[in-house]
């Protein structure tokens, strides 16, 4: 049997594939990169070849500009590549809208890397599939028993409720401009909020871009265009540094929320000045995480950034071989 | 128990007293008795358990799970009831969730191992916010920033009547106060307020407006007397119960066993606490060694001793001396006291006056003695009854002018709540001669209000334009001789501290102006705050 080593080891750009000649989600400019989701730290502009999603494709062409790459290689859902013997497939992730697991296939071994993944609903992009493999690499940010995040719908129906109770505040909703923001959006239209949702000028962009990928995000509305009084009762989404920022003084008495997996340790809530923490998260929690790794159950786990060592220890304690690849360069202190 | 959780988590996060106000008002109109009554128990501390502690959490905890996956939690986290509430693995085919007042019930009446039976069953049944929850109440103190004041108002709110109608029966009442509710919804009427050694809501002074009030006033009306610097209390005996109440009703008997030992009377009276030696006052600081202590040991008590100064009879061997006129209640009082064997409660001596010129230079210029560390004078209408709450017009409080100096802004910090957008928190520092011999800033002070809205905005531009460094929140603002923004501060007194790099602290600090016009070199030196400090100590 062929060391995975041999097919995929960490260097300090990322994780590359010698016999592929390609790098997963490097963080520096490579000759041939795989890139598993939008999200900035993953998808840095300046490589030569990168292959993606059509959907990541189009978001990093928005964030950069077109020429973002030297050259594209779309890869849909379920299509493969084979490069040298090596074959690239990628796999839904469940993150944000494009995001997927890179699956590696070589000589009769498979190993899979995650990327960013969660495994509950998300009405913004289609969910994980579990692909049994000789090698998961897992992410694990929200790696301790203590992130277990609620049901996004419990969250949604608490900052509803806060609307109505306050209805002389505004509702400003911290969220990270890809993935989150547009995931928040379509919850509060699930949830009946047929209201205008006013959107800060950083979302603008990213929020067409959903649209026009068929993601219906209601009637938006630039948190420009009204008064301070008008905004009373209005629910308003922004980045979260937008949350303390000159910029949240025009809005009256505003409620400061914040939709992040992080949300869930009260000390990070009352760290941000923020009021109504929303749990809700595009990684998988602790349980979503040993769930996926027991039921993918393979032969090694492999761990990229957030808090390896607990879930090594749980993969240790359930007869699991775990290695903790401490790569550097991914933000596990984000926004999320 | 899901919406008192709800509750909590919010409330814990809310800085907004009015915000507070919502919330806990909302919860007692949509929750039904008894759940809202133990919640409002809760909030107003006249509920606690100690039926837990920590270990046995813990342990609980450590035979469900990995001893080693929780410890790397706990070290995340930093609070047992939160880390646990969020790590409990729940086992499956658990029960309902508990209502609130089930689990209250419970911890009432069942044994502590009783308790600590259900208690893993509870955790079981109720989703993470429930389960902290449940362990804030468990293992006594909600904190959660809800004074017991704030709760009663919003108790009132709810009813629509005056907090002070609610502090007037609340010690009459007990919880789950099904009867307190069924009267502030309308369905019936007032409860009693009769119980022996309960608080009686306090009546509070207008602040005079010298130029407003003096023309409309005539001071034969009023009588005057000094505005002692201690806090408000209220001492009662009643049947042999006794109690001491601050003005807001919450009892601090137990960390006054030397007051209340000398509570040989039958009635409740008004006064002031303080730190009393050989019938001389002691500073508000020494006072403060003796507040919010949970116990007191004996070498605090001889080296602090309290005692009251009375100014008010409130009740009188069962007889509600309220409703009679403060000169009424005076005579009364004077021979009360004057019955009394012990030299822990004396008189507040009336301030005689003819007119108010006289009055104002007494106050501009007090006698020696204990009137020197007054805060001002007290002025109440002869002809008024005892009225909870704050009327206009019988009682005024004339304080004495604040001290002023000229401090220059050293650093500003990030506000909270709804000024998480401004630089609001500002720490000031006057003149002193630097090691190196030249002029050196030294904090004195800080202070975050005083200003208006408009002079925030304009501070915090300053702030902004004006940073020469940056620590976390805090910024460090230019100051020097040549450029720096001067704030005229007023504050209270001054007292010696080992903690200010300066050796000086201030009582209650505050802006009162901004002088954008003052250059920063012309700002005060230590030394005149090292001047009034001892012209202070040496009255």
């Amino acid at each position: 049997m062929i060391r995975p080593e041999s097919l995929l080891c960490p260097k300090p750009q990322g994780l590359y594939c010698a016999p592929g000649d390609f790098f997963i989600d490097p963080v520096s400019p490579v000759t041939r990169a795989v890139i598993t989701h939008g999200h900035a730290d993953h998808a840095r502009a300046g490589h030569g070849t990168v292959i993606a999603t059509p959907e990541t494709l189009a978001i990093m062409a928005e964030r950069y500009g077109q020429d973002f790459a030297g050259s594209t290689q779309p890869l849909a859902y379920g299509q493969s590549v084979v490069r040298d013997g090596v074959e690239v497939s990628l796999v839904p992730a469940g993150h944000v809208l494009g995001s997927a697991q890179a699956v590696v296939r070589w000589k009769g071994l498979t190993m899979v890397v995650s990327g960013d993944y969660k495994r509950r609903r998300d009405p913004t992009c289609p969910a994980f599939e579990p692909v049994p493999c000789d090698v998961f690499i897992s992410e694990a940010t929200f790696g301790l028993p203590v992130f277990r995040h609620p049901d996004d719908g419990h969250e949604i129906a608490r900052l509803l409720r806060s609307v109505a109770q306050f209805p002389e505040r505004s509702h400003i909703v911290g969220a990270y401009a890809l993935g989150k923001a547009q995931r928040v959006i379509r919850l509060l239209r699930e949830a009946g909020w047929d209201q205008p949702i006013y959107v800060h000028g950083a979302l603008e962009r990213l929020n067409r871009l959903y649209e026009a990928h068929g993601i219906d995000l209601g009637p938006l509305e630039p948190a420009t265009s009204a008064t301070k009084q008008d905004f009373a009762g209005a629910i308003v989404i922004a980045p979260p540094s937008a949350l303390a920022d000159r910029w949240s003084r025009r809005f009256p008495d505003p409620v400061a929320a914040f939709a992040s997996g992080w949300m869930q340790v009260r000390a990070r809530a009352r760290q941000r000045g923020v009021e109504l923490p929303l749990v809700i998260s595009d990684h998988a929690d602790w349980d979503e995480l040993i769930a996926t790794v027991d039921e993918i159950r393979p032969g090694e786990l492999w761990i990229t950034h957030g808090r390896e060592e607990a879930l090594a220890r749980w993969a240790e304690l359930h007869g699991i071989k775990a290695r903790a690849l401490a790569l550097v360069g991914y933000d596990d202190e984000a926004e999320d | 128990m899901r919406a008192f959780a709800e509750l909590l988590d919010r409330l814990s996060l809310t800085g907004s007293r009015n915000a507070k106000l919502t919330l806990v008002r909302d919860y007692l109109a949509q929750t039904p008795d008894p759940d809202r009554g133990w919640a409002l128990a809760a909030l107003t501390g006249d509920l606690s358990f100690n039926a837990a502690k920590p270990a046995f959490i813990r342990k609980a905890v450590e035979e469900r799970m990995d001893p080693t996956l929780f410890r790397w939690s706990y070290d995340y986290v930093g609070d047992l009831a939160e880390t646990v509430a969020l790590v409990w693995p729940s086992r499956p085919g658990a029960n309902r969730e508990p209502e609130l007042s089930e689990v209250i019930d419970a911890l009432r009446g069942a044994s502590r191992t009783e308790v600590q039976r259900l208690i893993e069953a509870w955790l079981d049944s109720l989703e993470t916010t429930g389960r902290w929850a449940l362990l804030k109440l468990m293992t006594g103190g909600l904190r959660v920033g809800v004074s017991s004041r704030l709760a009663k108002q919003a108790a009132a709110d709810l009813g629509g009547v005056q907090v002070a109608e609610v502090e007037e029966v609340w010690h009459a009442l007990h919880p789950p106060y099904e009867d307190l509710f069924a009267w502030l919804e309308g369905r019936s009427d007032r409860p009693s307020a009769n119980s022996p050694g309960r608080f009686r809501p306090v009546m509070l002074a207008q602040a005079l407006d010298e130029a407003v009030d003096f023309g409309k006033l005539d001071p034969a009306d009023y009588a005057a007397e000094w505005k002692w610097d201690g806090i408000r209390v209220q001492a009662v005996n009643e049947g042999g119960l006794r109690r001491l109440y601050t003005r807001n009703g919450d009892d601090i008997s137990r960390t006054f066993p030397d007051v209340l030992e000398a509570l040989e009377f039958d009635g409740a009276i008004d006064g002031e606490l303080l730190v009393m030696r050989d019938g001389a006052l002691a500073s508000f600081a020494d006072l403060q060694q003796r507040l919010n202590r949970k116990s007191v040991d004996a070498k605090l008590l001889m080296n602090f001793p309290a005692a009251i100064r009375a100014y008010d009879l409130l009740s009188e061997a069962g007889e509600d001396t309220r409703v009679l006129s403060f000169a009424e209640r005076r005579v009364r009082l004077e021979a009360f006291v004057g019955r009394l064997k012990t030299s822990r409660i004396d008189l507040s001596p009336m301030q005689p006056f003819a007119t108010w010129a006289e009055l104002a230079a007494l106050r501009g210029e007090p006698p020696p003695g204990d009137a020197q560390i007054a805060e001002g004078l007290m002025l109440k209408r002869w002809d008024s009854i005892y009225e909870a709450g704050r009327p206009k017009g019988p009682w005024f409080k004339w304080k004495r002018d604040p001290f002023l100096i000229d401090a220059v802004l050293m650093y500003a910090q990030r506000g909270h709540g709804k000024r998480s957008s401004f630089y609001s928190d500002y720490t000031f520092g006057v003149w002193t001669e630097g090691e190196d011999g030249a002029r050196a800033l030294t904090p004195v002070g800080k202070a975050y209000f005083g200003f208006t809205d408009e002079e925030l905005k304009q501070i915090d531009k300053f702030v902004r334009d004006n940073t020469v460094d940056r620590y976390g929140p805090v910024r460090a603002v230019r100051a020097d001789i040549h450029h720096g923004l001067v704030f005229e501060v007023a504050f209270e007194g001054l007292q010696r501290s080992t903690r200010h790099k300066s050796g000086v602290a201030m009582r209650f600090p505050r802006i009162s102006r901004i002088r954008w016009d003052k250059p920063a070199g012309e700002a005060d030196e230590l030394r005149s705050l090292e001047r009034m400090l001892e012209q202070m100590e040496g009255r």
